[in-house]
């Protein structure tokens, strides 16, 4: 009793939170929240074996399995604000509010009078009167799930297989494509240069320095970049680069912190990155 | 206690997930609103079986949770398959049956 109160406002509120949550990894933990306040709540009904069940297959592999196809999809791919049907969303909350309404109040007025309880489902323990039902009423039922079951393995494999149109590009056919770019296009043949400004920082999401004071753009990945995390080098590193310089040279290049000079490198201070955010 | 609270809750949660589904746009989002759904009923049912006094209510949540996680393979082998071929998983943006 004193459980139920207590978890159905949470599953209620992680519930809500499903609905308003802007990032699909957000709503998938919200769910867990409430999956595992359902099992509390079949525990507290006199369904130990659900409970497990509930925490092993939904909690531990449906989840899990939602997780998994969230990374491999993209944890990024959020919902737009954009409504294709006019009204659409309003007019999604009114019916759901009135279908909430009439269900509640429906299930409100029934008189389900006093629960009988599970102690004497329950007399030779739970599970051997689950199974007991599960093998002799319910037997037919069973075995079509696990027919089901079968088809379902077969359907995901089959739908998740892909079939390898172009052949496997093997190391030599690889450098002879490198080969050909630095043939046609005049393409650097070496290996692109490594992040990192005196290795001071976490290297991989700081360009290095070109001789002249300029990021190397490629010296940082193109995921990092998209996703606006790669820092500028520090202005004081750049400085001290330059003050070591016998000649006194100023760097030409454009450096760290200068806007102005900045055409088309964006990782630097205040720049704003691709997606729109600035990058420090 | 009386079955009726857990029934409210379920058919809170069925309400929730009802709406989720009509609103959001993600598809993965879509499926964890199907699956909230059929967590409040197995919610119902098992309150259904406290409430009788037999298990059949319990037999009934079981095999609603194996359908749930058939259901589930297939459906996120599809969002699979058209995330790869139209680099999106929203729901709207698979309409090409509408032209």
């Amino acid at each position: 009793m004193v459980a139920f109160w207590i978890l159905s406002p949470i599953m209620v509120l992680a519930a809500l939170g499903l609905l308003f949550a802007r990032k699909a990894v957000h709503a998938a933990l919200l769910l867990a929240v409430v999956m595992i306040g359902l099992s509390v709540l079949y525990l507290v009904q006199d369904a130990p074996f659900l409970f497990t069940v509930q925490i092993i297959v939904y909690t531990g592999a449906i989840l899990m399995l939602f997780l998994f196809v969230l990374m491999l999809v993209g944890v990024d791919a959020s919902d737009s604000i954009v409504e294709t049907i006019r009204g659409q969303r309003l007019m999604a909350v009114g019916v759901g509010l009135l279908f909430g309404v009439v269900l509640v109040v429906l299930v409100g007025q029934v008189a389900l009078g006093t629960p009988t309880g599970l102690a004497q489902a329950n007399a030779d323990g739970n599970l051997p009167g689950l199974a007991q039902l599960l093998f002799s009423k319910y037997v037919f039922a069973f075995e079509a799930t696990s027919a089901l079951l079968i088809t379902a393995a077969v359907g995901a494999m089959v739908l998740a297989h892909r079939e390898r149109i172009t052949p496997k590009l093997t190391q030599a056919d690889r450098a002879a494509q490198r080969m050909r770019d630095y043939a046609e296009k005049g393409t650097h043949l070496g290996p692109l240069p490594s992040p990192g400004v005196f290795a001071r920082h976490n290297a991989v999401d700081t360009p290095a320095l070109l001789p002249d004071g300029t990021p190397a753009q490629t010296s940082v990945s193109r995921i990092l970049m998209t996703h606006g995390t790669v820092k500028p080098a520090p202005r004081h590193d750049i400085e001290q680069l330059t003050a070591t310089m016998d000649d006194g040279a100023r760097p030409r290049g454009p450096i760290d912190g200068d806007p102005t000079v900045h055409g088309e490198t964006e990782n630097v201070d205040g720049a704003p990155t691709p997606d729109g955010r600035s990058s420090s | 206690m009386s079955g009726s609270p857990f029934l409210v809750l379920s058919a809170i949660l069925f309400t929730i997930g009802c709406v989720g589904v009509l609103t959001r746009r993600n598809a993965i989002v879509v499926f964890m609103c199907v699956e909230l759904m059929l967590n409040a009923s197995n919610l119902a049912l098992v309150t259904f079986a406290r409430v009788n006094g037999n298990l059949d209510g319990q037999v009934a949540a079981f095999f609603v949770m194996v359908v749930a996680a058939a259901e589930v393979v297939v459906g996120l082998a599809i969002i699979m398959t058209i995330f790869r071929t139209r680099r999106s998983a929203s729901v709207d943006d698979a309409s090409l049956l509408k032209y």
